[in-house]
């Protein structure tokens, strides 16, 4: 059973257990164009809450991928270095970043589930 | 609309192959004799094809040159709203300087006593800076603003260090230069990103909150990257010093305030100076830039090598931490050679035939041209901030909402005007920024024409007449091109017919 949850950066993680998947949200992908490269990070790597993590690059600009949650990066999506435009296509299924080991998953109570991310989106029009 | 001829030109306006494309075998611009017989000493690495250099004459090569060269647009031919980051108008004294012999045709290995006036120049030089930014030292060795970053985080981590409180922490604002977190992530330090607040400035509660004895600096670029000037800067230096921490500024924009304000007496520990923006000389594309860091004395003594000092017996360069007689450990060498004496010859030579009157006139012109463009725009296009801006005033995209256009849009429409765009989709706080910089050398009449281009690129828009601008540019010699195919797929070398089969 999984949940998935955003941030106000525009990710989502989905939460089976103790692992987390990471991506953007498509508003995320449509805000940023399209996306010609995203520079994913070595399994293994530790990672506070809201530090960076990866970086992605759309024709407009360069941007930093935060950690929505504290914990060890466990797998990369190594089919975006030769497609990156499945961040644009598919940006909650195969266009997804990274999965992570959390270190605390009590953490995700200061995100926002998918209601709740639907109504912080309104507010930003 | 365009009409096709039969050799693919447009009038005088000249299509141009690759010179690979042109060339044929046998052709030569120059008459080489026959190469003596020798004995082959390569064993099995011998080439076994022709090398593949194009054979062509004295001439073809000559046009094929030339003919690009007229495809380029510039600062000499035309407006350009990209501004000083890329490239303000350069005054040809500025070249007829830096090609005197005395600074075009000398050598650094040659001895001090032979390159005296040179190294009066860099003395000269770094006491313009000194004075119109009210420091007491400068480094005058970095390469360009991002390296001056780094020399100036450098020797604040080094200042830091020698009064045994080494921290770890970089405060970067939102509104500050891209490059200012890269410089503190590889000199060492953490960043933290300091949020802005609704008026485009840093927000100072926020970095109030972030101050504590970790912090080693605090970087804020001011005027800032949305072209408005940090008015609470006194405050947020007074915050910084009373953590403990050092007051970094960017001064890539320095442009804006030069003669009006010395940026010493905003509390400012150390700052770096875009020569190349700011005093007018040729860069971009490659070009090469001049990044001299002011600072105070407590981290100018760990500035790094080499010093220039004159004393009884003239000018000398000092290239050993033993010969500068400091208390403070200077850093070693960042750079090869002294510096980029060719951009300070060029620097020197606007700063000195402006004067600090005309420095700080230039200032206020471009302040002054910035704002002329925001009242005259503001009703057609949308302000992100609130005037009035410094030397640069910033757009967003609102203006276009339920056009069905883009910011890109608007700048493909430009080029076919005649124009070249401003920049785009930068600074990243705003959506879809078109930041306008018309620099401090522009006439009423340019500005004007611009505005009246800009504004009926708007009215187009909002009256729904989108394809004329969806499809620009039409009138270029290339149409609009695949940007994410050449950054997905890009074609970085190219194969002769032969081969791609």
């Amino acid at each position: 059973m999984s949940t998935t949850y955003f941030t106000k950066e525009h990710e989502w993680v989905r939460v089976e257990g103790d692992e987390g998947t990471v991506g953007i949200t498509d508003y995320a992908q449509k805000a940023l164009g399209d996306v010609v490269f995203v520079d994913l990070p070595d399994a293994g790597t530790e990672v506070e809450t809201g530090g960076e993590i990866a970086t992605i690059e759309s024709v407009k600009a360069a941007s930093e991928i935060y950690a929505p949650l504290g914990g060890s990066v466990s797998a990369v999506n190594d089919a975006l270095n030769d497609a990156p435009e499945k961040v644009n296509e598919d940006p909650e299924g195969e266009g997804w970043i990274l999965k992570m080991t959390l270190s605390d998953t009590a953490e995700l109570d200061s995100l926002m589930d998918a209601d709740a991310y639907r109504a912080y989106l309104d507010t930003l029009e | 609309m365009s009409e096709t001829t039969l050799t693919g030109n447009r009038g005088l306006q000249q299509e141009e192959p690759l010179l690979f494309e042109q060339g044929h075998p046998g052709h030569s611009g120059v008459d080489l004799p026959e190469p003596e017989p020798v004995a082959e000493r390569l064993g099995g690495v011998k080439r076994q094809r022709d090398i593949g250099l194009p054979g062509l004459s004295e001439p073809q090569v000559v046009r094929h040159y030339t003919r690009l060269s007229h495809m380029n647009y510039a600062i000499d031919s035309g407006f350009y709203p990209l501004g000083s980051c890329t490239m303000k108008y350069n005054p040809r004294l500025n070249e007829k300087m830096a090609r005197l012999p005395g600074f075009a045709d000398i050598h650094p290995f040659q001895p001090e006593s032979t390159v005296q006036g040179a190294l009066e120049l860099v003395d000269l030089t770094a006491r313009w800076l000194k004075t119109l930014t009210g420091f007491d030292g400068v480094a005058m060795s970095p390469a360009a603003g991002a390296h001056g970053e780094l020399c100036g985080l450098m020797c604040i981590r080094a200042a830091l260090e020698a009064r045994g409180d080494a921290r770890k922490t970089v405060l970067v604002p939102e509104s500050a230069h891209g490059t200012n977190p890269a410089s503190a992530h590889f000199c060492g330090y953490k960043v933290r990103s300091i949020p802005a607040n609704a008026r485009g400035r840093v927000d100072l509660e926020a970095l109030k909150g972030a101050l504590d004895d970790s912090v080693a600096a605090l970087m804020l670029t001011n005027p800032n990257t949305c072209g408005l000037f940090e008015d609470e800067i006194l405050e947020i230096a007074q915050a910084a010093h009373d953590a403990g921490a050092l007051f970094y500024c960017d001064g890539a924009n320095f442009n804006a305030i030069m003669g009006r304000v010395r940026p010493a007496d905003l509390g400012i520990d150390c700052m770096h100076l875009n020569l190349h923006k700011t005093f007018s000389t040729p860069h971009g594309g490659g070009g090469p830039g001049s990044g001299p860091v002011v600072m105070t004395q407590e981290l100018a003594n760990h500035a790094p090598l080499p010093w220039v000092t004159e004393g009884a017996d003239g000018f000398r360069l000092l290239e050993h931490a033993g010969d500068t007689g400091s208390d403070g450990a200077p850093l070693g060498r960042i750079k090869g050679f002294h510096g980029q004496v060719g951009v300070f010859v060029r620097a020197l030579a606007y700063m000195m035939s402006l004067g600090r009157d005309g420095l700080e006139q230039a200032a206020e012109d471009a302040v002054l041209n910035a704002n002329y463009l925001l009242e005259g725009l503001k009703d057609d296009l949308s302000p992100s901030y609130e005037g009035p801006c410094m030397h640069e005033v910033l757009f967003d995209d609102r203006f276009l909402k339920d056009t069905g256009l883009t910011t890109l849009d608007i700048a493909k429409g430009l080029l076919d005007e005649g124009f070249h765009p401003m920049t785009m989709y930068f600074p990243l706080v705003v959506h879809g920024a078109m930041l306008t910089e018309p620099t401090e050398t522009e006439t009423r009449e340019t500005l004007d024409q611009f505005m009246e281009t800009v504004k009926g690129l708007a009215d187009r828009a909002r009256a729904g007449e989108t394809a004329a601008l969806s499809e620009a540019p039409r009138l270029t010699p290339r149409r609009r091109l695949d940007e994410t195919s050449a950054a997905r797929n890009p074609v970085l070398r190219w194969t002769p017919p032969e081969d791609q089969a």
